[in-house]
């Protein structure tokens, strides 16, 4: 009885770690999928959410609140959107050089605020940050209860999922942004704005992206450390990748990254065998697989990564 | 008489550079009339259309509908003045269903919901009006070319069209299709549709219209009555000279089997079944014409013969060497040409100039170059084959992609033809080229003929076959429905043979 307690405990906190480091990968992948359908691929996410967890910590601190934190990320975001849109769309320029562009500024440039803000040594003491929010009675259900006790991010990250399946199947917006990304000729001479639609959902989606920074630093933690992303960003675009573009499909892969991130805090807390570094590769071993092609091909819209020229 | 429905007058556009692609156009549509627009590539036949969809708009004149002038500033517009365009490039979306396609941009009766259903009615009563046979449920991949064209039409008269303007319709058709397409025209004509009807096909044109305005080099030549000009009258105006309806060619002198495939199978690039037991010979000194709606096989064929698709079975021999899956160099060392199936693509480097092209096969070899390139060769070896093949281009410098059509392709036929192949494999060799041009191909491969090679000559052209073959084999879904003789066979037997039904079964 002692023993078997002890098992559904683990797999209890489990399922919650699962979900818990799992949400930001789905809230940036969710924001990424909206300018992957309209066409455009944004490696720039991992830069994007790095300036939405500064941007998030600054929020709370001046605000003395997470979610005026949140938003304040989705502002710094939509602006990085409104570059990075300018320059695939406008300017036409590569998108995987502009995507990393992104990067490589906001690493430096969220080292350099910080420092200036925070000042050297930052600690935690004046961020307010999110609380878990347990939903009655769902988060008492036994094992599975502790999915019912998130951060309030996590449970909008999940009721985005089915909200944007929705959005790209039946309305008359996703067919749009679904024709930009498969075919922006025909879109065009459909009578839809090819710019706005991919104006749109790259600012949109960049909100998306950096409320997703900060969940990481006004919700995981409760202040900005630097490069404190590591590679979620491309784990989000991965998920893209291995969830086949389809809102319940990135649901399952950043779960599965997520289960591996959970997998290797576990093992290393039982003390496993295993070098802890080897562990500490899992999600993004799952990353390069997806990468690689490994979930099949010739799913991706048509017109992924094309600038658009117009007439 | 009959309103005008739409009017356009002195139209002129000049394109950046000083090209003038329409000058002082004029164009009256009746309610209910089939006008054609008759001219060759780079007539100027796109431009208007391009005008009339409002992707264009014009430097000078006006354009009237109902006798009130407008202006047509984008695809929006031309759909608000009921102008439907179905165009030569289907602006379909594959991985989308028919009714998404057909509804993309509509507003919609409950926005921001899409109506797929009461829109799947709307769009099957079309179907079953015009008798296309049309799931709207279905992906648009699924459809065959001439479905997809039924789609469009559908799209544009969803849309409200009371003018539909048909690019080339049946460029992409078998016979039967397009017998179909003109009950249809036939049909909305009577309801008071007007039909902009643009092709360069002259027998097409005088079956189907009513009238036909014929361009020439942005100009127009003439607006006439269809049923007050002939067919050589027409060819005259659209080439500006008259032009032989027949080429001339020697009856063939068939000699020994150069090309030989047995029992070739081969799949597509999606891993489907392809090519299905095609056995063929093509003797020396013939020309061996492949007929097929496009998608049927022969691009599979052409690749597994030249080395650039694997062969899952049988065997491809040239001049008795088995060379089944071998490396495409190995192949084209065997005095194989090939013009590929697109020029732009698999034919030519665009980015390189013409010197660099003319070299593709035998760079390697002396005296194109002893481990450095011989420029100095290869430069009067260039200007040698303009002169030959008559390459319109001011020096060997140009990039081969900034040459017309045409110039594009003689130099492949340059490069092809110049070392006198024991075989040659042509595909799509004259599509998208004007009456000149094709005239100035087939006289080139007829001469490759005589001069004893064996030819391969895919095509979707019929007219073109039968002009130019000494025997048809006709490829259905991979599989060959027969040899024909192009002198005692009937365009609806092709036809037929082309949707499916084997010779045998038509006798």
């Amino acid at each position: 009885m002692e023993v078997s307690n002890t098992i559904l405990q683990i797999i209890s906190s489990f399922i919650e770690a699962d979900l818990r480091v799992a949400a930001p990968i789905l809230i940036a992948a969710i924001g990424l999928l909206y300018m992957e359908k309209a066409g455009v691929v944004n490696i720039g996410a991992e830069g994007t959410m790095l300036i939405g967890a500064l941007a998030g910590s600054i929020g709370a601190y001046l605000f003395q609140n997470p979610w005026m934190g949140a938003l304040v990320a989705a502002l710094a975001g939509g602006l990085v959107g409104v570059m990075f849109a300018y320059l695939v769309v406008t300017v036409k320029a590569n998108q995987i050089v502009a995507g990393i562009a992104i990067n490589i500024l906001a690493l430096g440039g969220t080292t350099t605020v910080n420092r200036i803000f925070f000042g050297l040594n930052a600690s935690s003491s004046d961020i307010p940050s999110f609380t878990k929010v347990a939903i009655p009675l769902l988060s008492e259900i036994p094992v599975i209860g502790s999915l019912f006790n998130q951060l309030g991010l996590a449970y909008l990250a999940i009721l985005m999922v089915p909200f944007t399946y929705y959005l790209m199947k039946k309305t008359t917006i996703g067919l749009s942004i679904r024709s930009v990304g498969e075919h922006p000729e025909s879109a065009d001479t459909a009578g839809i704005n090819v710019f706005r639609i991919r104006y749109g959902t790259i600012i949109i989606g960049s909100m998306i992206i950096g409320v997703a920074g900060a969940y990481l630093s006004v919700g995981l933690l409760s202040f900005f450390s630097e490069n404190m992303v590591s590679g979620r960003g491309y784990i989000a675009l991965a998920s893209v990748i291995f969830g086949k573009w389809n809102a319940f499909g990135v649901l399952g892969a950043t779960l599965l990254f997520g289960f591996g991130d959970a997998l290797q805090i576990r093992m290393q807390a039982i003390g496993s065998a295993i070098p802890y570094q080897f562990l500490l590769m899992l999600p993004y071993l799952l990353t390069v697989a997806a990468w690689s092609g490994f979930v099949g091909k010739a799913v991706a819209p048509k017109a992924s990564g094309k600038p658009y020229f117009k007439g | 008489m009959s309103i005008n429905i739409l009017e356009m007058k002195n139209i002129t556009k000049t394109f950046p550079g000083g090209v003038i692609a329409n000058k002082n156009i004029n164009l009256k549509l009746r309610k209910g009339e089939v006008h054609t627009l008759l001219g060759e590539n780079g007539a100027g036949k796109s431009t208007i259309m391009n005008i009339l969809s409002g992707l264009y708009s014009p430097d000078s004149g006006n354009i009237l509908i109902n006798e009130k002038p407008v202006s047509l500033n984008s695809p929006k517009d031309a759909i608000k003045y009921g102008i439907g365009m179905v165009y030569q490039h289907f602006q379909l979306i594959p991985e989308l269903s028919v009714v998404e396609n057909v509804i993309l941009g509509i507003k919609q009766r409950r926005e921001p919901f899409l109506d797929i259903k009461g829109s799947a009615d709307r769009i099957l009563e079309y179907s079953n009006k015009y008798n296309m046979g049309i799931d709207p449920c279905a992906m648009v991949w699924q459809l065959s070319v001439g479905q997809q064209q039924w789609v469009e039409i559908i799209k544009a008269l969803y849309r409200g069209a009371r003018i539909l303007v048909l690019d080339e319709p049946t460029a992409v058709l078998i016979p039967q299709e397009i017998d179909q397409l003109f009950n249809m025209i036939r049909q909305f004509t009577a309801a008071d549709f007007s039909v902009i009807f643009i092709s360069h096909k002259i027998n097409e044109v005088k079956e189907i219209s009513d009238r036909i305005t014929i361009l020439r080099k942005g100009q127009k030549v003439n607006t006439v009555e269809t049923s007050e000009v002939s067919k050589p009258e027409l060819a005259e105006m659209m080439v500006g000279r008259e032009v032989l309806f027949k080429a001339y060619k020697k009856k063939a002198v068939p000699g020994v089997p150069a090309l030989v495939l047995d029992k070739i199978e081969a799949d597509n690039s999606k891993g489907l079944q392809a090519l299905k037991i095609v056995s063929l010979a093509v003797k020396k000194g013939e020309i061996l014409g492949i007929a097929g709606v496009d998608g049927n096989g022969q691009s599979e064929l052409v690749e597994v013969i030249m080395g650039l698709r694997k062969s899952t079975s049988g065997s491809v021999k040239v001049m008795d060497k088995d060379v089944t899956n071998a490396h495409p160099r190995e192949i084209l060392d065997c005095s194989v040409g090939h013009i590929p199936e697109d020029r732009r693509v698999s034919g030519l480097m665009l980015e390189m100039n013409l010197r660099e092209n003319l070299i593709l096969h035998d760079y390697h070899t002396v005296p194109h170059s002893k481990f450095l390139l011989n420029w100095k060769f290869i430069k009067e070896h260039a200007e040698k084959l303009i002169e030959d093949y008559d390459i319109r281009t001011p020096n060997s410098d140009v990039l081969a992609g900034k040459l017309s059509g045409g110039n594009q392709q003689k130099l492949i036929l340059a490069r092809e033809l110049h070392g006198n192949p024991d075989i040659l494999v042509a595909m799509h060799a004259t599509r998208g080229l004007d009456v000149g041009a094709i005239e100035y191909v087939h006289k080139n491969i007829i001469a490759q003929r005589d001069a004893g090679a064996a030819i391969l000559y895919v095509s979707t052209e019929i007219d073109e076959l039968l002009n130019i073959s000494d025997r048809i084999a006709v490829i259905h879904s991979g599989e060959i429905m027969g040899i024909v003789n192009p002198d005692n066979v009937t365009i609806k037997e092709l036809g037929l043979m082309m949707a499916g039904s084997k010779k045998d079964t038509l006798l």
